[in-house]
């Protein structure tokens, strides 16, 4: 039984990896992805001239970044399947709801996985131009990549509330918006001169901000890692309530 | 093979199917008929597990679709309205993927698809993007998707919508062959088509079921059924309308066309405790002990598509009524 639920979650992966790939999403995706990635840290964060044997400089944009593209990928997730009518096609296949979700988010996570992966020159710039940590530079990498997954569940979520693409993006970048500003410190700066302490933290607690942070200087959290993990499949999870409301009427 | 018990679907505060209950057992064909927007589509969706009843209960195949729906589905192919496919895959690639989904892997999988591509003809396009096909393709595409896993119960909305009448005849003709040993429900707007292919029809009208009878008798229940048609020459017109509404069970004789070959009479039968008496006989003797000439005697079976504006309510006449 277990085994056919993996294989009806990989049927639908492997439709929609096809997808991305026979379509320019994903080409349009990495190109852009890796073209903004260099902009930044070499031109914006001057890479070089901070001497540091690190990634630092890179991973600094990738909130933001994401902040822009992942909701692009993301829209069309559910938004294109009602549209098209699909939705009735694939939501009336012997699969559960949560195979369908899950299928495809892990296609446009691996989509995202690629285009990250396609970063490694710039891992073998820093080995050969410095002696950097390798640790730090992979949970730099972990970090990066829980992220897009989190802001890529939200995505799907809003993407399932609309069959307008253009809505589902305003909404996903709004909440992801949130999410990353909740704890950035001229936020919470802000909030610590007013509100108590609990409210600042509790905010705080929402944000991936800390929790990216703690990544990129190597610090594998297990509590950070459940807090991407849970977001996530908390995203995924509203996503099929929406689903399953929104068929309905 | 298929039972829905009383299903009732709001969609907010419009009513759009309203109680209907039916059964289909293997080796039968149910037609859906019914005017745009009665809820055929609805219904269907419903039996597929798509849209959940607002109240009733569905059983497939003895599995309930809110216990055991993953069950259920998976005795069910489904043909939705306007056939759906993914426009950026390809023909082959498609139908692999639905097979995927319904559980057929390796080489299960590609004699599956193979022997569908074979079924609804799409040996020349196997390659194309469906974007790239023409309705007639998608929506065999489409068809071809749902009879991948050989499913015992087939839930087809509009099968022969947007094809040519070669392959519509193909169609139907499959869907009859299939019929045998499956529990087919399928909807149309075509008449013929019932008559074509189902063992029996149903007609909703804005949600509700106001028919459920092999085509024949339904067919029985239309104004014309029973009434006799009959070309003479030789007595003039009044004599013989006059003669003919004489007779026993009939209750009215009207001249429809008289012409130099002769004059056309139609009469209607009376009505007795609900059945109608066959005039054939009477007016055939009639004729003869009169000695008239006759070239047509005809006993009309009725037709479908009386019968149908019979028990629905056409769009302009909706708000009146409704
Ligand atoms: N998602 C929905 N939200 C609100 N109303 C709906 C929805 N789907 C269908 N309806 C309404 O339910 C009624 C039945 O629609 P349905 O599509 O079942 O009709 P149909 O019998 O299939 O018609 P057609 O012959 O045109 O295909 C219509 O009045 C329609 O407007
Ligand atoms: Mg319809």
């Amino acid at each position: 039984m277990s085994c056919s639920r993996t294989r009806n979650v990989w049927a639908v992966c492997k439709r929609e990896l096809g997808g991305y790939f026979t379509s320019p999403v994903a080409y349009v995706f990495i190109i852009i992805f890796l073209v903004l990635a260099g902009f930044f840290t070499f031109n914006v964060g001057a890479f070089f001239a901070r001497g540091e044997a690190g990634l630092g400089a890179f991973l600094i944009w990738h909130p933001w970044l994401y902040l822009f593209l992942v909701p692009a990928v993301g829209m069309r997730l559910w938004a294109e399947e009602r549209k098209a009518g699909t939705l009735e096609l694939l939501l009336t296949m012997p699969l559960t709801t949560w195979q369908a979700i899950l299928g495809k988010f892990l296609a446009a996570w691996l989509v995202l996985a690629l285009a990250l992966a396609l970063t490694f020159p710039i891992v073998i710039t820093v080995c050969t131009l410095g002696d950097p940590d390798k640790g730090v530079m992979a949970c730099g990498y972990l970090g990066s990549l829980l992220l897009a997954g989190a802001y890529l569940a939200v995505s799907s979520m809003t993407s399932a509330m609309s069959r307008n693409q253009v809505v589902s993006f305003i909404l996903s970048v709004v909440i992801c918006l949130f999410l990353l500003l909740a704890g950035w410190p001229p936020v919470t700066g802000m909030l610590v001169n007013w509100a108590p302490a609990w409210l600042v933290d509790g905010v705080a607690a929402f944000s991936v901000m800390p929790w990216f942070d703690n990544l990129q200087k190597g610090v594998v959290d297990s509590r950070g890692l459940l807090y991407f993990l849970s977001l996530i499949l908390f995203a995924l999870f509203t996503t099929g309530v929406i689903l399953r409301g929104r068929r309905t009427n | 093979m298929i039972a829905a018990n009383t299903l009732v679907k709001w969609f907010g505060a419009k009513l759009a199917v309203d109680a209907v209950s039916f059964t289909v057992a293997k080796g039968e064909v149910l037609g859906f008929l019914g005017p745009n927007g009665a809820g055929k589509s609805t219904t269907m969706r419903m039996l597929t597990g798509y849209l959940p009843p607002t109240s009733g209960t569905i059983s497939i195949g003895g599995h309930h679709l809110e216990d055991d729906g993953l069950a259920a589905r998976a005795l069910v192919g489904y043909l939705p309205e306007n056939a759906p496919v993914y426009p950026e895959m390809s023909v082959t690639g498609f139908l692999r993927f639905a097979a995927e989904a319904r559980g057929l892997w390796g080489k299960e999988r590609n004699l599956a698809v193979e022997r569908v591509i074979e079924t609804c003809f799409l040996e020349p396009i196997r390659r194309q993007t469906i974007e790239t096909l023409s309705k007639g393709y998608r929506h065999r595409t489409c068809l071809a998707q749902c009879l991948l896993h050989d499913p015992p119960v087939l839930v087809m909305d509009e099968p022969t919508d947007g094809l040519d009448p070669n392959q519509k005849h193909e169609v139907r003709n499959l869907i009859r062959r299939m019929g045998a040993d499956k529990a087919i429900i399928l909807s149309t707007h075509i008449l013929e088509e019932v008559d074509a292919v189902c063992s029996r029809a149903i007609v909703i009208d804005r949600g509700r079921l106001v028919a459920n009878g092999t085509p024949a008798e339904l067919r029985a229940r239309s104004a014309s059924a029973g009434q006799v048609r009959v070309r003479l020459q030789g007595p003039a017109a009044k004599e013989a309308a006059a003669a003919l509404r004489a007779l026993d069970g009939a209750a009215a004789a009207v001249v429809d066309a008289e012409s130099a070959a002769g004059i056309t009479l139609i009469v209607s039968p009376d009505p007795r405790d609900g059945r109608r008496p066959n005039l054939g006989p009477a007016v055939a003797a009639l004729v003869a002990a009169r000695h008239w000439t006759c070239d047509e005697l005809r006993v009309e079976e009725g037709r479908l598509d009386e019968f149908f504006r019979a028990v629905t309510v056409p769009d302009t006449k909706r708000e009146e009524k409704g």
